[in-house]
């Protein structure tokens, strides 16, 4: 399955599942990325990691390790 | 009336400080929480000085994972608040609604705020307050914490909630099951747990949160049954508690959003189109670069060294001019003094006359006297009778050597000569000429004794303001205080305040543009940035700016480390950012490249020191993350990265303050303390030298005590007595270590502490004679140059220990005497290894030397490698907080 690693500059997904356990899971799930919710890759930093997504209303910024443990469906391009 | 206290909370930037201040005046106690980094504050409310507020560290959640959150939820439970304050940022609703569904949980009662309603309305959105109430089942009132708006009435409604004592049931934010669940569990656990917590400790343990449920020491079989519950539950959602929970309280606040907001059409924002720009993938690091370059520049380079030069070297040295005009008469009427070369007329021709058989005795003692007062008869007339029996012998001084300001001798093209022989003489290079007056007659010799007396003085202007040292002086004068209250007034007491206060000034232009920077958003861009390059050495992208500043001072870099959000990295940023070579240690580097190649105008030499400095912090990073104090919960990053907006002046200003306040109120008694401790073990000793009695006293009132006393001080037992430690580093004399214990009070220090111990008084580390007497220190019998030794020397000097301004202020921000301890000792050993390495590889290679030392720098730099090599170890403890199964807390 896809991960929001693999989700490209300009495009959006659905999160399916988050992969991991512990404090990461915990964190990326208080910040709003829960099962269901649409996500929307901003842009990636200067130096090409991390990424900065749009989510629930707000800016998030995500290492791209960790986006790897997020599973997402439905990727599309453009906002919402 | 009884004390009410309420506790603030909320998502970071939500404005709770902005809340916090405007409610309190700022006037609050600031510290942390126990055995935490994390910044505790507390104050009573202007209009009711029996109501206090808490205001909890900014937080997204009431997780087990970060000790921010942990902080804040065992205050909730275990402290009980009598009510909170859960102020909201509806530009942000429905992520801030998600901690308002935990404080609901936790019985106590909550009034909610809703912050920046004012900037929804200029985005077009409107929110239901009423609605919103209603579903969340507790007070909501719409406030502007900036402009001060309805702030009372939040805070009115929370103190009568408080004393009413009712706790709210809240929102049933769950789904069937899941509540149906939590109900069974709030039956299980009814016998071990307070009613008002019981929906608070029933999610819990849904979660199988351990920490939190450690308090209700629950019986197996309880456990059991409770396990048997959230097993049935997850089997029919095939999701974990946690998560199921997680989820659900996000799919509740969707519907919330859904009742109680409007959204207006969506528009490119300011904060969108700055942050377009600002972290552009092609213009993010080019802006990086010019933003921190202007920081440096203003708060290191100029605005901030003016003020620290003014601080140190005015107000806490020879008094200051307050008009800039003045200062210029100055500055240029000292430029032309200097161009005479009165002193070296006057000694050469004192030279010479000495030659021709004049005694001059008398006539040096007159000199000195008419330069402090020309008017004294009885130096005019022994001047006089001097210069008479000089042109009666025809004495004539010729090619008279001219020295610049540090005493240095010159050569014709202006340069300083950097080699002296043994007896100080200049040693010329061939077609090297050295600069001379060609000849001083009697009558110049009597010129330049006389415009001695014009040399330009600060006080003879108009504006000149006197230093606060001076101005005791003159107190302790006219009180008649003895020689020893004085000195110990002056150098030990206001000397060590000096070296306090004197870090304001800069402090205060540093924290005038990080405070701005991190209000407006822009100090989670650079994390944004620069995380990539700082975390593979286990850092965060925010330890960049304490670095950055800690090359001008570490005082201020510590005070920067503030801003990083993870514990780990703040501590670990704090512990390692002074190691950057600050500007104090200059002299230092200065002083050793004198030695080595005659003069530090080579380009390459500071930024070798600055990429020690780097080294040692990446090596030190490598290796710390992997031991038992930094390793543990990973460091998750992942970040808010909040809109951009100008923050107003107050907000600013209050930030600013709150900042230096700290500082001042917690760094300055460790500051104060050892630097009287160290001016004692300067200033008393045993009169041991010749013709001494060996009683113990204060050195220099002592009868017949020599003008550089240093060596029969305590610091120079001290200096012996650890010695030893120094001496696998190569200098194993009692000087090196008592510089390095001087230094501790300011790191220039160990420049001056030289020239005292060396009787070379107040040569600077430009002068030839300070080099050749350094140098000399590292010289053995034989007259070779132990190169390592010396590099070792400043290596430990540069990486130990700070000075003690930046130890006081490592302490207030650690504030705790175990990491504390661990933070100094660290450095210091550190400091000592790097160095023994230094100097045993330079034995070995340079000399041949091989010895027991060497060995133990073989392995102990074998050890670094290992440790920086070796791959991360597990860690066992990181999933405790959430268990897998609850029969797991009962073993």
């Amino acid at each position: 399955m896809a991960t929001l690693r693999d989700v490209k500059v300009g495009e959006s997904c659905s999160v399916a599942r988050l992969a991991g356990t512990g404090a990461l899971k915990r964190r990326i799930m208080d910040m709003g990325l829960t099962k269901g919710t649409r996500v929307y890759v901003r842009k990636v930093a200067p130096l090409g990691d991390p990424i900065e997504l749009t989510v629930r209303g707000y800016e998030l910024s995500i290492r791209k390790e960790e986006a790897a443990s997020v599973e997402v469906t439905d990727v599309h391009r453009g906002e919402a | 009336m009884a004390e009410t206290i309420i506790g603030l909370a909320g998502n970071p930037n939500c404005g709770k400080t902005t809340l916090f201040n405007e409610l309190t005046g700022s006037n609050g106690y600031v510290g942390n929480w126990p055995g935490v980094t994390v910044e505790k504050k507390q104050a009573a409310w202007r209009a009711n000085r029996d109501v206090t507020f808490v205001d909890l560290p900014g937080i997204y959640s009431l997780s087990p994972y970060t000790p921010e959150e942990v902080v804040s939820r065992d205050y909730v439970v275990r402290e009980r608040p009598d009510a909170l304050i859960n102020l909201v940022d509806v530009t942000n609703l429905e992520r801030n609604l998600y901690l308002t569904t935990q404080l609901l949980e936790a019985g106590r009662p909550v009034v909610v705020g809703l912050n920046m309603c004012d900037l929804l309305k200029e985005r077009g959105d409107v929110v239901d307050a009423a609605k919103l109430s209603e579903m969340l089942g507790v007070p909501v009132v719409e406030v502007s914490a900036l402009r001060n708006t309805n702030l009372d009435e939040l805070v009115n409604k929370a103190v009568a909630a408080g004393r009413a004592g009712r706790v709210q049931p809240g929102a049933r934010c769950f789904s069937p099951e899941v509540e149906e669940a939590l109900g069974k569990i709030a039956g299980i656990i009814a016998s071990s747990c307070d009613a008002e917590l019981s929906r608070w400790y029933s999610i819990k343990v849904f979660e199988r949160d351990a920490e939190a449920i450690k308090a209700l020491a629950l019986t197996k079989a309880q456990l059991a049954e409770a396990e048997k519950v959230i097993k049935a539950v997850e089997s029919a959602r095939d999701d974990d508690a946690e998560s199921i929970i997680t989820s659900e309280r996000y799919d509740w606040i969707a519907g919330v959003m859904e009742a109680c907001v409007r959204k207006a059409p969506k528009k490119l924002s300011m904060s969108e189109r700055i942050d377009r720009v600002v972290t552009n993938r092609v213009l993010g690091l080019p802006i990086f670069a010019v933003v921190m370059v202007l920081v440096y520049y203003i708060a290191v380079s100029t605005v901030g060294t003016w003020g620290t030069d003014w601080a140190n070297d005015g107000v806490f040295g020879d008094g200051w001019l307050w008009n800039p005009a003045d200062q210029a008469a100055f500055e240029t009427a000292t430029e032309e003094y200097d161009a005479g070369f009165y002193g070296d007329k006057i000694d050469g021709f004192l030279a010479a006359a000495e030659e021709a058989g004049i005694a001059t005795d008398d006539v040096s003692a007159a000199v000195e006297t008419l330069a402090e007062d020309p008017e004294d008869a009885d130096a005019q007339a022994a001047l006089s009778a001097f210069v008479a029996e000089a042109e009666a012998a025809g004495v004539t001084a010729t090619d008279v050597p001219m020295h610049d300001g540090d005493g240095n001798f010159i050569d014709s093209n202006d340069e300083v000569v950097t080699r002296i022989d043994a007896e100080g003489n200049p040693v010329l290079a061939d077609g090297q000429e050295l600069a001379v007056i060609d000849t001083v007659t009697a009558a110049d010799f009597e010129q330049a004794v006389a415009a001695q007396e014009s040399a330009p003085a600060l006080e003879d202007y108009g504006s000149f303001v006197p230093s606060i040292p001076s101005v005791i002086e003159g107190w302790l004068a006219a009180a008649g205080a003895s020689e020893f209250v004085s000195a110990l007034v002056l150098d030990g007491i206001v000397a060590g305040v000096g070296a306090v206060l004197g870090f304001i000034p800069q402090m205060l232009v540093l924290f005038v543009m990080l405070c701005f920077l991190e209000d407006c958003g822009y100090m989670s861009r650079v994390a944004f940035v620069m995380d990539r390059v700082f975390r593979r050495f286990g850092l965060s992208g925010k330890s960049f700016i304490p670095m950055l500043i800690s090359s001008g001072c570490g005082v201020p870099g510590v005070m920067a480390t503030k801003t990083i959000e993870n514990e780990k990295d703040r501590r670990m940023t704090a512990m390692l950012t002074t190691m950057i070579p600050c500007g104090a240690k200059t002299p230092i580097i200065a002083l050793v490249m004198g030695v080595l190649i005659g003069g530090s105008d080579a380009w390459w030499v500071a930024p070798m020191f600055y990429f020690l400095g780097l080294a040692a912090i990446i090596v030190s990073a490598l290796m710390l993350k992997k031991t038992r104090m930094f390793a543990g919960d990973p460091a998750p990053f992942v970040m808010e990265l909040p809109d951009y907006h100008f923050p107003t002046l107050k907000s600013w200003w209050l930030h600013v303050w709150e900042r230096i306040s700290a500082y001042l109120k917690k760094a300055t008694t460790i500051i104060f303390a050892a630097s009287v401790v160290v001016w004692f073990l300067l200033e008393f000793g045993f009169a041991n030298w010749a013709g001494g009695n060996g009683a113990f006293g204060f050195l220099s009132l002592m009868d017949g005590a020599p003008e550089y006393y240093t060596d029969y001080s305590l610091l120079a037992i001290v200096g012996n007595a650890i010695a030893w430690i120094f001496a696998p580093l190569g200098a194993d004399s009692w000087q090196a270590a008592a510089a390095s214990i001087n230094a501790l009070i300011a790191k220039e220090n160990l420049v001056s502490t030289f020239g005292v111990i060396y009787g070379i008084g107040d040569a600077t580390e430009n002068s030839v004679t300070m080099w050749s007497g350094f140098a000399g220190m590292f010289t053995d019998a034989s007259g070779i140059l132990h190169v390592g030794a010396m590099c070792a020397f400043v290596a430990f000097n540069m990486l130990d220990a700070p000075c003690f301004a930046a130890i006081g202020t490592i302490r207030r921000q650690m504030d705790s005497p175990k990491w504390f301890w661990f933070a100094i000792g660290y450095q210091c050993v550190f400091a000592w290894v790097v160095g023994l390495i230094i100097n045993q590889l330079w034995e070995l290679f340079a000399l041949g030397n091989f010895g027991v030392w060497t060995v133990v720098a073989f392995v102990l730099l074998a050890a670094m490698v290992f440790q920086i090599a070796r791959p991360m170890p597990k860690d066992e403890t990181a999933d405790e907080k959430i268990l897998s199964s609850l029969s797991e807390s009962a073993a």
